[in-house]
């Protein structure tokens, strides 16, 4: 699911929305970005509501997810080609609730591989280091040209 | 208040609109179009009917997995309160998912979950998610719950 103006955007600007993917916008996604990493944020709103003032743990996940294809698309060395990427599994922890304001998502590509890309995604709401969900994934990359790699 | 004869109906038909009430009182799921579909002992299904706000890949119409995720993640968790048959708090401990394969564009998602055993603290679910034919899932789901039981009296 890369969208190349997903790539583009993060490119571009240290600090935006992401609006161009439908879902982000309904999650209400900005990033920021510094030298080390990209940052995604998703602002309280009632539509992120699982039970009663708790937010949806899919809506963490979803979050989660968005934030590893963010790092694994800045993680590619060649921005002027990029693989299409595809989630190939997800699990997703949740160690505290979602409480209703902002949460920050960030994620670390563990191993980049060229066909195989493990990803490490954390969010928070009040302190790093208490994360309220961390989710392990891997992607496939398909590079446009076929490649028996 | 009147006299309108309301229908009769049976304990199953009433349980069934108790969940459609309690379900799209959810804001998420009704932010994704996601709605009760059918529910038996141990299982639970719902549907997602394709919405653009779903959509992560507009040009080539896939949608979030995100979305997929939530789907199941809420499947899973009503299936947990089949099992218990009364309305408890449980919180996911943590949900795996596998996708198989991408929807077809545009189709409607069906997510099933199966509780297949609960303990006095955890509940373990397993499910896919299909686009029309269960036998060709478009993702697997493993997952645990965790109940939240009121403190017995003492």
């Amino acid at each position: 699911m890369t969208s190349m103006a997903l790539a583009s955007a993060l490119r571009q600007d240290r600090f935006g929305r992401l609006d161009m993917l439908p879902y982000a916008r309904l999650l209400d996604l900005r990033y920021e970005q510094d030298d080390n990493e990209v940052r995604l944020i998703m602002p309280f709103s009632i539509g992120l509501v699982g039970a009663p003032g708790r937010l949806h743990g899919g809506a963490i996940a979803g979050l989660l997810e968005i934030a590893g294809l963010a790092a694994v698309i800045l993680a590619q060395p060649d921005a002027d080609k990029l693989p299409r990427l595809r989630p190939v599994t997800i699990t997703a922890n949740f160690m505290r609730e979602g409480t209703p304001v902002d949460t920050i998502a960030a994620a670390e590509v563990t191993r980049l591989g060229r066909r195989i890309i493990n990803v490490s995604s954390r969010a928070w709401q009040f302190d790093r280091g208490r994360p309220i969900a961390m989710a392990n994934m891997n992607f496939l990359a398909d590079w446009p040209e076929a490649d028996p790699g | 208040m009147n006299d309108e004869v309301r229908p009769v109906r049976t304990a199953e038909e009433r349980q069934q609109r108790f969940v459609q009430r309690m379900l799209s009182g959810v804001p998420h799921l009704a932010a994704l179009g996601i709605s009760y579909h059918s529910h038996g002992p141990d299982w639970a299904e719902l549907v997602m009917p394709f919405a653009e706000q779903q959509l992560a890949d507009p040009d080539y119409g896939i949608i979030a997995s995100g979305t997929i995720f939530t789907l199941m993640d809420s499947a899973a968790g009503f299936s947990v309160q089949m099992v218990m048959k009364e309305l408890t708090p449980v919180a996911t401990i943590d949900l795996r998912l596998d996708y198989l394969r991408g929807p077809t564009p545009g189709a409607t998602v069906v997510g099933r979950a199966t509780c297949y055993r609960l303990t006095r603290q955890v509940a373990f679910v397993r499910g896919i998610a299909h686009d029309g034919d269960s036998e060709r899932p478009i993702a697997n789901m493993a997952g645990t719950f965790i109940i939240s039981r009121p403190p017995v009296a003492s």
